[in-house]
């Protein structure tokens, strides 16, 4: 903790001109993760630069195109807006299970993605509604989907100088809901064992047109997986679609072995849990449709 | 010597200022600088809800945020909640339902418990239970706290005492 600079700018120009320019500078969003790891001394930054001054890191503005959620902005304020419930339930249901209420007027959907926890909530959330990235820094701006924003545990594609200044969600199409679901030993306050998103859109048959599953917990990052999407989409989702959703999520889930679960007890509830997310994900869509 | 950064912000409603490295949590400010020890030190690392406070109205754990970042900003601590000598219902309820022992986590509780009742004022036993989840307590067992912050949500009301279902 030897001398540690803190600074708060106003612009996103400043902030990037920050990062760019002192070496070992640190970006300051919730601090949840960043506090911890400080008073550990796990990481020894030079410079703080805070981001909930930046008004494009703060905003959050829901218009024709979607939402536009800045990156610092805190799952409790997240949870202020009742449209993003209705829109986005899974995502909504993600950032209510991020640790305390105290946590969460804290740490923000931005940070989650940056840390690159493998067990982060938000994220496969965020994969389901297929949301992007929108990422500043010296050499512009650029956008990614979310899915090819973490690399690995804690690594992430930003380079040096770059942040991220906010997420983006397309507005959904009719018939279209979303939920996630995540297993922990009891009911708050812990983190994913496993955890599964699923968006899916029907048609006023029932029939589903359109779908996106996500996992988290049970690999390096949060992943999409298309073949569990593919099995739900071209019918009306009967239990034999449920069940081949479930075994390819189940199939395609790479966990680890530790004191959280084995692998194989998260790989069967990743087929669980994106059965029963799946389920309610068409739960809703259903009542949207009618 | 580290850069101290000289900060301007409000704690329960007065203007404070105080100087304060940057690698400084809030909650070694408000203890050991500004000698407000109401807010206590459990964990240090967001787990326990002892140290919780509000920032801008939002309930936070102030061990977690640097003091720095108080600059421009509201800060609403457990000494802010009487008005002078009358407590505020949920302190006067968690003292008649006898809801602390060790008494460690109940500042926590008092600012935690305010601020669900500000949001909502006639919250469910669930709700309250799950704002509270981020507020450990190793003495009480917990049903009295709960007893007493909604005895104090329908006081505040105006109601009949709230029954537990
Ligand atoms: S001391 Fe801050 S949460 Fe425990
Ligand atoms: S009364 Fe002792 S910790 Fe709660």
């Amino acid at each position: 903790m030897e001398s540690v600079r803190y600074e708060a700018p106003r612009e996103l120009s400043a902030a990037i001109e920050l990062l760019d320019s002192v070496e070992g500078a640190r970006v300051l969003a919730g601090g949840t993760d960043l506090l911890i790891q400080l008073r550990a001394a796990l990481i020894q930054p030079s410079l703080l630069v805070d981001l909930k001054w930046i008004p494009e890191l703060t905003a959050v503005s829901l218009d024709e195109e979607g939402l536009s959620l800045g990156a610092a902005v805190s799952c409790a304020e997240l949870r202020e807006h009742k449209q993003i419930e209705r829109l986005f339930p899974g995502l909504y249901e993600s950032a209510e299970l991020i640790g305390s209420e105290q946590i969460q007027g804290r740490a923000s959907v931005g940070g989650n993605l940056c840390n690159a926890s493998p067990a982060a909530d938000t994220v496969p959330a965020l994969l389901a509604t297929g949301a992007r990235c929108v990422v500043a820094g010296p050499g512009g701006t650029r956008t990614l989907p979310c899915e090819r924003f973490a690399t690995g545990p804690g690594e992430t594609i930003l380079g040096r100088g770059e942040l991220l200044v906010s997420i983006q969600i397309p507005k959904p199409a009719p018939g279209t809901a979303d939920c996630y679901l995540r297993l922990i030993p009891r009911t708050e306050m812990d983190i994913a064992v496993v955890g599964a998103a699923v968006s899916v859109t029907l048609d006023a048959s029932g029939s589903c047109t359109d779908a996106r599953v996500a996992q988290g917990a049970v690999g390096p990052t949060a992943s999409l997986v298309p073949d569990a999407a593919a099995a739900l989409v071209g019918g009306v989702p009967d239990v034999g679609r449920l069940e081949a959703a479930a075994r390819a999520a189940a199939g395609a889930s790479r966990p680890i072995d530790d004191k959280r679960g084995t692998v194989r007890y998260r790989r069967k509830v990743t087929g669980v849990l994106t059965r029963r997310a799946a389920e309610i994900a068409i739960e809703r869509a259903r009542q949207r449709t009618r | 010597m580290d850069p101290k950064t000289h900060v301007h912000t409000h704690i329960n409603g007065e203007p404070v200022e105080f100087l304060s490295e940057a690698y400084r949590s809030l909650l070694e400010i408000l203890r050991d600088e500004l000698m407000l020890t109401g807010t206590k030190e459990g964990c240090t690392t967001g787990d326990c809800g002892a140290c919780s406070v509000t920032l801008d109205g939002r309930l936070v754990c102030s061990c977690l945020v640097l003091a720095v970042e108080a600059e421009g900003r509201r800060v609403g601590t457990v000494e802010g909640i009487a008005r002078g000598e009358t407590l505020h219902p949920v302190q006067q309820k968690l003292l008649e339902h006898a809801a602390l022992q060790c008494g460690v986590c109940t500042p926590g509780i008092v600012v935690a418990a305010t601020s669900l009742l500000e949001r909502n004022p006639d919250p469910t036993e669930r709700e309250v239970r799950y704002w509270l989840a981020g507020n450990l307590c190793r003495c009480t067992g917990y049903d009295k706290i709960i007893r007493a912050v909604l005895d104090a949500a329908s006081e505040l009301r105006g109601a009949s005492p709230n029954v537990l279902e």
